[in-house]
């Protein structure tokens, strides 16, 4: 009895010290650490590290433009509002394989979740650095103060849930990766559900992200405001996502090529011509949308004035003509047509999401809003940080591998086996 | 599985359904029986600024401060170190002040737009703001009308400033500290119904004098500062277009949309999610049997 008890004590601390050794490799820096990218990177962080010390220290205004006219600037309606559209890729993506079951895009799921928990985690958590007082987030989930009747609570309490619903769509590689057999099967069991959750959420908060402005329909330009913003914002993030998808994937398979696995390299290019289809498809509807609200709303009048300009500019130079190249790169099968079209959609939507929160709100104010270099400065190092830790994950995991091309140098028999029967 | 499947998809239906439940556009109680209000005679304003001195006086623990000169040929916004601004306006019937602060709508959009409840409607009828709930996010500025709410921007730990029409003075059973100090006669403050009775009198005793028009009785659904005027109100900087809809009810369609897709999109979802599933169970036996064959 003693001498089972301590033997099994033995072999825990035996796994654990191995588990220990594990995590500290795993933590280092594969590969060389003074690459240009990580010294460029490296030196934004650090920037964005002061500035938010004196951000923090000194109230909002120290480093940014935000005014009593335009309490929402660039962190909002760049980081927080065009962030959360481009990672729409993933309840889009997951919304194809696991409920049509077009297992053909089955090879880029897990990039696609990981790309869009991580988005959510940073973006979305940059709107940290925009609280006034980021320590009182906690107040609408802790129920001590449930505003229901707000738009923010929803669109609040469905980032938290989806963060969580992705990631526990994400969690098996995370049990891939630590060798976790039956942790592994456990989460597996948990996916569609998940899935399942997060498409909900992201249908309600995508929708939500625009219907913040319902309120401000006197603020907002009317080219750019109408009462289905939430419907536009939705559908526009179907696209958005893609389009995310396809420039992720590019960067991904130069970047990360020995982390490619074969059953994605073998399909890449057809399910990029697949997605440049789905992705024109849904532009289309979007357009006829955008059409019916714009005679609905009766808009000519506006067209005229240079912001009547600016919005041809995005409805036609960055929505109906990469919706075209889509088409055309779909049916060439020409990648680098649909590349562009996906880097010219990315574009319509930052000016979109930019029109409606920044550059068409508050037309009519004397002092107009400009972000200060501290503002984008912030933002890029959050880009930078979130690019370090995809890279972080991406060399770890089995994340764009299939499930079968794992990491661990010596899996046992037994593991090996439950992988390959999973 | 596939039982379980189920019953997983809908308890987190569930789940969702109970903490979105009760969803609602409008504040509870926001239309009080009988709320407060303040009613602006703009022609017995003699612009003396004396309301804004008093009110900086009268909430100095919240940093508000007068400013003893200021330009009355630039219109002044309210500020996050005052809460009222008189301006002077040059109207077709010569000079005219109007007095301009939070308008403590019936439904304000900014309680509404509040996620915290920070932002809210007291019984009475004012709307005041709670510092220990505030999160800071800015969004009930994003939301009023009338661009009421300011905010700190050079503090680390800022507050939201508006006029809580003297909350803590009516309490006292005083009256606010612009209306007690007005020279001019040009506030009033009582109930909202009598006020505005008030100010029908005023304009049937004098019809040539008034615009036939108490601003803020029904715009925006009605607010708890009544304005009477000898000029359209849109010569005075008063937003003439902002209907007399309230707020909250933009909101609406969309929050009551929430529930019901929270509970009728997973059952839609596993739905074709089953389907597919067994289709591609079915193509692996026919391979199986193709292979046998």
């Amino acid at each position: 009895m003693m001498a089972a008890s301590q033997s099994r004590r033995a072999l825990v601390a035996a796994e654990l010290r191995r588990f220990g050794t594990f995590m500290l490799r795993e933590l280092k820096p594969k590969g060389s650490v003074l690459t240009p990218f990580n010294v460029i990177s490296g030196a934004i962080m650090l920037v964005a590290a002061v500035l938010l010390t004196i951000r923090f220290a000194r109230g909002l205004g120290a480093i940014t433009n935000l005014s009593q006219d335009y309490p929402w600037g660039f962190w909002i309606g760049f980081d927080v509002i065009t962030g959360v559209a481009f990672a729409g890729g993933a309840y889009v993506l997951t919304f194809m394989v696991y409920i049509l079951g077009q297992e053909k895009y089955h090879p880029i799921v897990r990039v696609t979740v990981l790309n869009g928990f991580l988005a959510y985690v940073f973006y979305a958590g940059a709107l940290l650095l925009d609280l006034g007082r980021p320590w009182r987030v906690i107040n609408p989930i802790i129920g001590n103060s449930f505003g229901v009747s707000s738009v923010l609570f929803l669109v609040a309490w469905h980032f938290m849930l989806y963060m969580m619903a992705e990631f526990v769509e994400f969690s098996p590689a995370v049990a891939e990766w630590l060798g976790w057999h039956r942790v592994r099967r456990f989460l597996a069991g948990l996916t569609l559900g998940a899935v399942i959750f997060g498409i909900t959420l992201s249908l309600l908060h995508q929708s939500g992200l625009g219907a913040l402005y319902l309120m401000a329909r006197d603020k907002v330009h009317p080219l750019w405001y109408s009462e289905f913003i939430p419907i536009l914002f939705l559908m526009s993030s179907i696209f958005a996502g893609l389009s995310m998808v396809i420039f992720e994937g590019t960067i991904t398979h130069k970047v990360f090529r020995h982390r490619v696995g074969a059953a994605l390299h073998a399909s890449h290019d057809d399910i990029v011509v697949g997605l440049a289809r789905i992705a024109a498809g849904t532009m289309f509807v979007y357009l006829f949308l955008q059409l019916l609200v714009f005679v609905h709303g009766q808009r000519w009048s506006y067209l005229g004035t240079g912001l009547g300009a600016w919005y041809l500019l995005e409805m036609v130079g960055l929505v109906a003509l990469p919706a075209a190249l889509f088409i055309q790169g779909y049916r060439g099968r020409d990648l680098r047509v649909i590349r562009t079209a996906a880097v010219l959609t990315l574009l319509g939507i930052v000016l979109n999401r930019l029109n409606v929160s920044v550059i068409g709100f508050k037309w009519y104010a004397p002092v107009r809003y400009v972000p200060t270099w501290m503002e984008i400065e912030v933002t890029l190092a959050v880009i930078a940080a979130e690019l370090w830790v995809f890279r972080w994950v991406v060399n770890r995991m089995p994340v764009l591998g299939t499930a079968v091309g794992l990491v661990r140098e010596e899996p046992s028999r037994e593991a090996r086996a439950g992988v390959l029967a999973a | 599985m596939d039982r379980r499947d189920l019953l997983k998809t809908m308890g987190a239906a569930a789940g969702t359904a109970l903490v979105s439940g009760g969803l609602r556009a409008e504040q509870p109680g926001a239309e009080a029986a009988e709320p407060v209000a303040i009613l602006v005679d703009t022609t017995k304003c003699i612009g003396c600024r004396t309301c804004e001195w008093a009110c900086a006086d009268a909430h100095k623990d919240a940093g508000l401060e007068f400013p003893e000169d200021v330009d009355f040929s630039v219109e002044r916004t309210t500020s996050d170190k005052q809460w009222t601004v008189v301006n002077r306006y040059e109207t077709e019937k010569g000079i005219i002040y109007a007095k301009k602060q939070c308008m403590h709508c019936l439904q304000p959009a900014c309680a509404a737009a509040c996620l915290t409840r920070a932002m809210h409607k007291t019984p009475a009828g004012p709307v005041a703001w709670n510092e220990d709930r505030c999160m800071g996010c800015r969004f009930c500025m994003v939301s009023c009308p009338f661009d009421m709410p300011k905010f700190e921007y050079h503090s680390a730990v800022p507050r939201i400033q508006k006029c809580v029409m003297c909350t803590e003075r009516l309490a006292e059973g005083k009256n606010p500290a612009c209306v007690e100090n007005c020279p001019a006669g040009a506030l009033t403050f009582g109930r909202r119904s009598e006020l505005l009775e008030q100010a029908r009198e005023r304009i049937y005793a004098e019809p040539e004098k008034y615009v036939h028009q108490v601003y803020g009785e029904d715009e925006v659904g009605g607010t708890g500062w009544l304005y009477l005027a000898s000029v359209p109100f849109g010569q005075l900087g008063f937003r003439t277009d902002l209907g007399t809809t309230p707020f909250p009810a933009y909101t609406r369609e969309f929050l009551y949309a929430v529930p019901v897709v929270l509970t009728v999109v997973p059952p839609l979802l596993l739905a074709p999610s089953r389907a597919s599933r067994a289709r591609a169970a079915a193509q692996t036996e026919g391979h199986d049997e193709e292979g046998n064959a």
